[in-house]
């Protein structure tokens, strides 16, 4: 898995709240048989327009989201189905972390497994960090996974939370099928008690 | 020992490590995999050179993206065919039992998981797709997982998993005429909204649950996940019990009573407690249906949408605002008589027998009204061959309304049944996301009383206008 240790990138703005992930990445794109390659329909039925040209007025497609690494997301989001489609399409398109007030489990625990990273911030920081960042679209953010922290602008400093395990997972870039697999032992004995 | 939730119980039983700071190892009794996001699993298995720990504890079945056209097992194109494929294959090579395409015990994974009797109490049970959740009706510990877990519990049967709150969600009362199993999942997301019951397993009680019956149940615990609960899980009783009984998988003579005994031992001890507690009084509800853009976005299908001032917080003003925009609706009106192109009824919520029989009870004797496309998709082959026993199909089709194969068909549109832009559909499936049935797509979500009473009249109708009078 790809290692996340610090990251410091201008974000995308996404205000909206609830974004699913049939927004994140629509059904009809679920049909591969391969985890690359997804970055390009990432959020496509609001990027792209009928003709299949991208839609200018979303804010994926401006000039001033090119190259961004962090999506600024409204509360909950990556709610609805368990596709691990959706993280595997942020990271195609070249997302590395999602501040949001809030993200729903399975996506959140999908995430965590492809070096994507949310950071749940504070209503309050939220605000000001999409404030900021609507305003000036360069405004630049840094997430430093071992502090849990994140800062920007002038003095703005905050830290998010993360489990333990997962922050490790993160920071070596270890990947959780090779742990898991250390306790075979252990899960023999299980078998052989319970089942 | 302590009083513990049936929650806690299954957990006991199934942890294999649990160390603090560190996710649980819990072990999975059966992992369900169909085409959709099973196939990057077994490429990271191969990828790695490993086998699947327990391939009897897998079965496999197609359904997401499979045809519903009668006597047409074709396929709607080269990359669906391909997955079909490489599920097919992959099963050979591991050893995984599969319900293909054309099996008769084929069908939706929600639905012949108890159907074929593997669904039992106590059980954990997975899948790579949100609604497992439906499992939890039999007193399971069943939710959904992301492809690299599917991959985990391939090679080792198990899951890294920290341990979720508990949140009790009371039923007390009776139900009214006309008012449903999804009436009342309907009202749970109006209530708590989509994200409140994250980092929650719900336990479904109270008398109202109580009188289900298990398809009932199933309908309940298989919307947990819109109210955003991982799981919800029901306390197994005499009800689960004359489901299971005699079904292909299930414990036979002596070792099916020693089952039982096990399992009613399951149920929540009188005085456990639950992190958080919501109450349903199930005398006041009324046939529900959504006005928006996900599951929480619902209410009593009498009343009018909300106005804007109704929210109080901007973003959610913002939110509504963007769901009226996508559903062109206009805020403080009714739905009652908004005019509709399309009615579904089928999916892993309501596409089981009753499901079916409810639907056919209000078709009986009328007629789909012109312009309105209907569609009956059955969720496996056993309920399509009950309903045909029944005559069910009969009264579908002099109805006008269609009857399919069994799949997931327009719950999730990936098989070219789906909505054309800007149709208005009334659906018992379980999502009324932007695009979810059809790009451009708008959805209301129902009950099957409520959706083929629409159907009927041609516009949202309250099921009571036409049973009741
Ligand atoms: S019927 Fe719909 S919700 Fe259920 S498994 Fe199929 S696609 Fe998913």
């Amino acid at each position: 898995m790809a290692q996340f240790t610090t990251l410091t990138s201008h974000a995308v703005p996404l205000p909206e709240e609830n974004v699913d992930t049939d927004q994140i990445i629509p059904a009809r794109f679920l049909k591969v048989t391969d985890k690359h390659g997804l970055g390009d329909s990432l959020f496509c039925d609001w990027r792209y327009l009928k003709d299949g040209s991208n839609n200018p007025d979303f804010v994926l497609n401006q000039a001033a989201s090119q190259g961004a690494q962090i999506l600024l997301a409204g509360n909950n989001f990556g709610s609805g189905s368990s596709r691990e489609h959706a993280p595997w399409a942020l990271v195609g398109w070249g997302f590395r972390a999602i501040i949001s007030t809030g993200f729903a489990d399975i996506f959140k625990s999908n995430s965590l497994k492809n070096g994507l990273l949310p950071v749940e911030v504070s209503e309050a920081v939220y605000k000001r960090l999409m404030e900021a960042v609507q305003l000036d679209r360069s405004t630049e953010i840094t997430i430093d996974l071992q502090s849990q922290s994140v800062t920007a602008l002038d003095g703005l400093e905050t830290t998010f939370p993360i489990d333990a395990f997962s922050k490790h997972c993160l920071l070596e870039g270890i990947d959780q099928l090779g742990y898991l697999l250390s306790f075979d032992d252990q899960i023999t004995r299980h078998e052989q008690q319970r089942t | 020992m302590e009083p513990r939730t049936l929650f806690q119980k299954v957990w006991d039983a199934r942890v294999v490590v649990e160390e603090p700071d560190r996710p649980a190892v819990l072990y999975i009794d059966l992992h369900l995999i169909h085409e959709v996001t099973s196939p990057q699993a077994f490429t990271g298995l191969r990828e790695r050179g490993l086998r699947v720990r327990r391939p009897e504890k897998t079965i496999a079945t197609m359904d997401h993206s499979t045809p519903t056209l009668p006597k047409a097992l074709w396929v709607i194109d080269d990359q669906a065919k391909a997955q079909l494929a490489q599920l097919e294959s992959n099963c050979k090579e591991f050893g995984i039992e599969l319900y293909a395409l054309g099996d008769s015990r084929n069908g939706i994974v929600h639905v012949i998981g108890p159907e074929r009797g593997f669904t039992q109490p106590g059980k954990t049970i997975v899948c790579g797709d949100s609604h497992t959740s439906t499992h939890g009706a039999f007193g399971a510990l069943a939710f959904g997982i992301g492809t690299s877990e599917v991959e985990h519990v391939l090679a080792t049967q198990c899951l890294l998993q920290r341990k979720a709150k508990t949140l009790e969600v009371r039923v007390e009362g009776q139900l009214m005429p006309a008012v449903t199993a999804k009436d009342i999942i309907l009202a749970l997301c109006a209530e708590i909204g989509t994200g409140g019951g994250t980092g929650y397993v719900i336990e479904f009680t109270g008398s109202a649950i109580r009188a289900l019956d298990m398809e009932g149940r199933m309908t309940v615990c298989n919307m947990s996940i819109e109210a955003g609960a991982r799981a919800g899980m029901i306390g197994p009783d005499e009800t689960t019990f004359e489901y299971l009984k005699g079904r292909d998988h299930v414990p036979q003579g002596a070792d099916w009573d020693a089952a039982v005994e096990r399992w009613i031992q399951l149920r929540t001890d009188e005085g456990a407690t639950f992190d958080k507690t919501v109450v349903i009084d199930a005398n006041k509800l009324e046939p529900m249906i959504t006005y928006g853009t996900n599951p929480g976005m619902g209410m009593q299908i009498s009343e009018p949408m909300p106005t804007m001032d109704r929210f109080e917080d901007a973003s959610q003003r913002a939110a509504f605002e963007k769901a009226m925009g996508y559903m062109d609706l206009q805020p403080g009106q009714r739905l009652l008589g908004k005019k509709i192109d399309v009615v579904f009824i089928g999916s892993c919520t309501n596409s089981r027998i009753s499901d079916l029989r409810m639907a056919a009870g209000v078709f009986s004797g009328r007629k789909v009204a012109d312009g309105v496309r209907t569609l009956v998709v059955p969720g496996s082959h056993d309920i399509k061959k009950q309903a045909e026993a029944e005559g069910l199909d009969r009264i579908f089709e002099e109805a006008g309304a269609e009857w399919r194969e069994p799949g997931c068909s327009m719950c999730i549109a990936m098989n070219g049944d789906n909505l054309e832009p800007g149709q208005y559909a009334v659906s018992t499936s379980n999502r009324n996301f932007e695009g979810r049935q059809g790009k451009g797509g708008r959805t209301f979500l129902a009950s099957p009383l409520t959706a083929a009473a629409s159907a009927v009249r041609g516009e949202v109708t309250d099921p009571r206008t036409l049973l009741l009078s």
